[in-house]
């Protein structure tokens, strides 16, 4: 086990490695000037500036310098200036980065807690009303466009209803709690304060939906279809034979494998919503990294761009490593 | 509870004293599927005497295994019990509620599945499964389950049990796997314990060493066994009784000896007498005896006898319905023929081909003249190592020795038997003589002209006398190609067929050779059946008109009439058309009865070559006397008075093989030398090669 958590490991440093090779190859071979390109017209139009931001990437110096340099920057945590906010991009991150963080991690547990149970009992009691329901709630998540979905939720709840809130983290008028982790929802704990912890989540509650809705389709589907294929293995005929309860065929002998493919796919929809929320975060106003993509690409912000893309080629390296190591966990035959 | 692992003391009542533990009465499970109703268990009725041993035999689709599911209600959508009475301990299995179900399964009736690669649950260690079985019966507590756990895989054969309890399935091969599903059926001293075929998917000396742990299991725990084989060697073996199916029903009951020296129905003497013996060979007789035909569509059975359309004693009656009727004491059987009085007389063999076939002889070939006896092929030193793949990124790379170091030579005109356990290399040496695979080294003369190292294009020439038959003939019958398609495709790349026309007659030539009608070349490989498709497998290979043929396990797949009929095939066209065979299998019977000469392979290795005869008749290799001897036999006395020699474990690794000879670590005459030399191929007699450093003192 450490053996194969370590080449994995290795795997994804080299893979992130190579991620930074592109982005810094992209960057320094995309037509012009690269430093017109990074600095924007008007910082680019002050020599002053010009001739610093030359001399600290090396910009006359061969491109395998000059990437060992990136390199070394990126080590420190530079990831450059954002052209249109004029603040280092990691900054910039940071800030975004924990509303798309929260507002991901909620829309993934709510698609996982609903799904598997909703696959795997639509699997068991296969043509009862619950698969019916499964199948209906897999297709509609699966099928209607985000923002539809997010409009006719902020309509109905918001506008006609009146019972979610509106846009954004909080009320316009509340304050944000203090910043520790910046999640509202575990700040607000560690500030005990109870008022804001409720006014977060019921503003999480609308964009978690539309943003959980496609993904939960796709695990309530793939739950029902891996569970329905477990149970006509030999070993599940072998489990009844011993004279177990149903219950204990299905939790025991069923769900243990049937969940394997689950996990990959449940990863790499995690990673998916983390990294490709725009147009939920944009209608939700929420101010996540998807803004803030969709903010710098219309700015044509290079900095901040290379600095988002970084980001996602990370976080998909993370979340595949721990795909691989959960898939050993639950898995014996991966590991030999 | 008993301690298990004890040996308990012999009982002495005779089981067919007591009452039945078992009684099975008009009991019908029907697949109620999209197309109709498939009557698969058709009113059938059996009893099981406490401690008896009842084999049920038939072939594929006979209703074996539903039958066997319905026992214990395990069957699932769409299938349902429709009528019948399962008495087990004189409670009915049909009716009782799911709660009284759930206690006699694993506890008063067990069951042991045909596939033991795929029966444990990959994810759960070996110690879970078999705690549980014990548990969830409320008898033990975990610890006592565990301890009790350790014990049965020691009773069971499995060295090191406290360790096997902590491994995962995948670390075991099927035999072993076998040996903890066995292990799960006894460890609540059940009364009865099913067994569905539990050999079938292991070697021969493993399926020895099952059954004789069966038979063991069966005397010291008195637990009734019903074992279920299409092997009727096997039946014999360990049954005392058995109970022959036939398409959905019984058609003949009784004592196992008294069934297979004097059949009582026409299906199960055609079934005795298609099966090539190992223990008797006449020579000359090559022609097995077979019924024609198929089994009849589960969806649209006859109103009359179900055997009817094949049987080679049917009178004008036979279009009504027999009964299964008791036809002596203990004997039953379902034919009108055989309850009037009338004998099942031994078929009358044919000594060789028809005359019509023979004079056929050298129309295929045109201009090549065959000279039998000439080499064909000749193998020197053939190597072929595989690379394993990598588990780690920086990892040793290590290789699987796959064959080490074969000679062979194949003569025109001869069949050339292949032999060993699975994993002993015999389906690589074929594709490396095919040049499927190309060997790591060494050299293959092909027609004279060396192919281990030819490019494709100069073995194309080549391909066209030399072609393949495998296993499995619907996985190597493309399906979206008609059988027209599947002929005509070598025929047109060849440039055998000039024109369509003649292309068209060809093909019909080559499926009438085969035994099927013309018709056949507009339909599809899934329209056929598997002793079908493998005869269009055949056609396909006859096409290019080869010299030589190379049949990787070709029956397996079949059942035994199918066998027989295919094997028959292939002797009538060995002798039509001159081919050379070189032909692989794991039944010995089947290799003993076609080759002429018999090659044992052992880890990638020549043990012995030697003519057929003389191979079975005197082995000088120990590894070759082990595999004679277990080999079961369809004679309830020969059985019975067999002295099996006990092959123990299972063969090594072929990524590190032992040094020497490398058969050494289960030879029990191994000296100190065996582990430091090779043994080289040596001619011990005239034509008669051993590989090994003390032949014939075993
Ligand atoms: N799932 C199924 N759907 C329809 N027919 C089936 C199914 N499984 C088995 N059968 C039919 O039931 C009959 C008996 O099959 P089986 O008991 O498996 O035979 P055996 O064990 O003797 O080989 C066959 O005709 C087979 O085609
Ligand atoms: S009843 Fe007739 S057809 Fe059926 S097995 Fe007997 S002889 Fe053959
Ligand atoms: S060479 Fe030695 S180990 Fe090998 S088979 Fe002969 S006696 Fe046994
Ligand atoms: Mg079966």
């Amino acid at each position: 086990m450490p053996r194969y958590i370590v080449s994995r490991l290795g795997l994804a440093v080299v893979m992130a490695l190579l991620a930074t090779l592109v982005i810094f190859l992209i960057a320094n071979t995309v037509p012009g000037d690269p430093a017109l390109a990074q600095l924007g017209d008007l910082a680019a139009s002050n020599p002053d500036f010009l001739k610093a931001f030359r001399a600290k990437w090396a910009l006359d110096e061969p491109l395998w310098t000059r990437y060992f340099i990136f390199l070394k920057e990126l080590a420190h945590g530079d990831l450059g200036m954002s052209i249109a906010s004029q603040r280092p991009v990691l900054d910039d991150i940071k800030n975004y980065a924990p509303a798309t963080i929260e507002l991901a991690t909620v829309g993934f547990l709510l698609s996982a807690v609903i799904g598997v149970p909703l696959g795997v009992i639509a699997a068991v009691r296969r043509d009862s009303w619950v698969d019916h329901v499964a199948r209906f709630v897999s297709l509609i998540g699966v099928s209607s466009p985000t923002f539809w979905l997010a409009f006719i939720m902020l309509a109905i709840f918001y506008g006609e209803l009146q019972i979610a809130p509106g846009p954004g983290r909080l009320d316009p008028i509340a304050f944000a709690p203090p910043n520790v982790t910046g999640l509202f929802l575990i700040d607000s704990i560690f500030a005990g304060d109870w008022n804001t912890f409720r006014d977060a989540l019921a503003h999480l509650v609308l964009p978690s939906i539309v943003l959980a809705a496609a993904t939960l389709g796709l695990i309530t589907r793939t739950t029902r279809a891996s569970v329905l294929e477990c149970m006509h293995q030999d070993y599940v005929r072998v489990a009844r034979a011993k004279g177990l309860s149903e219950r204990k065929i299905v939790m025991r002998h069923i769900l243990p494998n049937a969940l394997i493919p689950v996990v990959t796919l449940g990863g790499l929809a995690y990673a998916n919503l983390l990294t490709g929320a725009v147009m939920t975060e944009t209608i939700f106003s929420w101010p996540g990294l998807g803004r803030y993509t969709f903010r710098s690409a219309a700015a044509l912000d290079f900095p901040a761009i290379m600095g988002i893309t970084l980001v996602v080629a990370v976080t998909y390296l993370i979340i595949n490593l721990l795909i691989d190591i959960s898939y050993a966990l639950l898995d014996p035959r991966v590991i030999r | 509870m008993q301690d298990l692992t004890k040996i308990a003391p012999t009982d002495t009542t005779t089981p067919q004293d007591a009452a039945s533990i078992l009684d099975v009465s008009n009991l019908r499970t029907y697949f109620y599927t999209d197309e109709g109703v498939v009557r698969a268990v058709d009113g059938i009725n059996y009893s099981v005497a406490p401690g008896e041993t009842l084999g049920i035999v038939g072939e594929s689709g006979s209703g074996k295994t539903v039958a066997a599911l319905s026992l214990m209600r395990l069957i699932e959508d769409p299938a349902r019990i429709v009528s019948g009475e399962i008495k087990f301990d004189g409670r009915d299995i049909v009716t009782m509620s799911l709660e009284e179900l759930r206690k006699v399964r694993g506890a008063g009736i067990a069951m042991v599945f045909q596939d033991p690669m795929t029966s444990l649950n990959p994810v759960l260690k070996i110690a879970r499964q078999l705690v549980e079985t014990m548990v969830v019966h409320g008898r033990l507590t975990e610890e006592q389950a565990l301890d009790r756990a350790i014990k049965l895989l020691g009773r069971m054969g499995i060295t090191a049990p406290e360790r096997a309890v902590d491994s995962y399935p995948h670390q075991f091969s099927g035999g072993m796997r076998q040996r903890v599903m066995l292990a799960m059926g006894f460890s609540n001293e059940p009364q009865l314990l099913i067994a569905d075929e539990p050999t079938t998917a292991l070697d021969v000396t493993i399926q020895a060493q099952i059954l004789e742990l069966i038979v063991e299991l069966n005397r010291d725990f008195k637990t009734a066994i019903v074992l279920i084989s299409h092997n009727l060697g096997v039946i014999a073996s360990v049954c005392s009784r058995v109970v022959v199916m036939y398409a959905g029903e019984v058609v003949e009951e009784g004592p196992t000896d008294k069934i297979l020296a004097d059949p009582r129905h026409p299906y199960t003497w055609a079934l005795i007498n298609a099966v090539p013996r190992i223990d008797r060979h006449v020579p000359g007789q090559r022609r097995l005896v077979t019924i024609e035909g198929a089994p009849p569509d589960p969806l649209n059975l006859p109103a009359g006898c179900r055997f009817a359309a094949r049987c080679p004693f049917r009178i004008e009656k036979c279009e009504q319905h027999p009964e299964l009727l008791e036809i002596s004491p203990g004997r039953k059987s379902r034919c009108w023929v055989t309850q009037a009085g009338q004998d099942l007389p031994p078929p009358e063999t044919s000594r060789d081909a028809p005359a019509e076939a023979k004079a056929r002889t050298g129309g295929h070939h045109g201009e090549t003249v065959i000279k039998r006896g000439e080499r064909l092929l000749e193998l020197r030193n053939v190597v072929k190592h595989f690379p394993l793949p990598k588990t780690t990124l920086f990892g040793k790379q290590k290789w699987v020795h796959a064959i080490n170091g074969v000679s062979l030579d194949v003569a025109q005109g001869e069949t050339v038997g292949l032999v060993g356990e699975s994993g002993c290399g015999k389906s690589t040496l074929a594709r490396v003589v095919a040049r499927i695979h190309e060997p790591t080294s060494g050299s293959v003369m092909f027609h004279g002209q060396d192919i281990a190292r030819a490019s494709q294009a100069q073995i194309r020439p080549l391909r066209r006398r030399m072609q393949m038959v495998f296993q499995d003939p619907y996985a190597s019958l493309n399906p979206r190609m008609t059988v027209g398609d599947i002929l005509g495709e070598p025929l047109r790349f060849h440039e055998i067929t000039q024109s369509e026309k003649e292309t068209r007659e060809r093909i019909a030539e080559l499926l009438d050779v085969v035994g099927l009608t013309p018709k056949a070349a507009t339909r599809y490989p899934h329209e056929f059946s598997g002793g079908q498709r493998q005869r269009i497998s055949i056609a396909r290979a006859l096409s290019v008109r080869p010299d030589f043929i190379i049949a990787d396990e070709p029956i397996s797949a079949l059942d035994v009439n199918i066998q027989a009929q295919i094997i028959n095939l292939l002797i009538d066209l060995q002798e039509r058309f001159g081919l050379t065979y070189l032909f692989i299998a794991h039944d010995l019977a089947v290799v003993r009865h076609i080759s002429d000469r018999v090659v044992v392979l052992y880890l990638g290795s020549v043990m012995e070559i030697a003519p057929a005869d003389t191979l079975f008749a005197e082995p000088l290799h120990p590894y070759t006397r082990y595999l004679i001897s277990a080999v079961p036999i369809p004679d309830a006395t020969i059985e019975a008075a067999r002295q099996r020699l006990p092959l123990q474990g299972e063969p090594p690794s072929t990524v590190d093989p032992p040094s020497g000879c490398p058969f050494r670590t289960r030879c029990p005459i191994a000296q100190a030398i065996c582990a430091q030399v090779m043994p080289p191929v040596a001619e011990v007699r005239p034509s008669h090669f051993v590989a090994c450093h003390f032949p014939g003192q075993f």
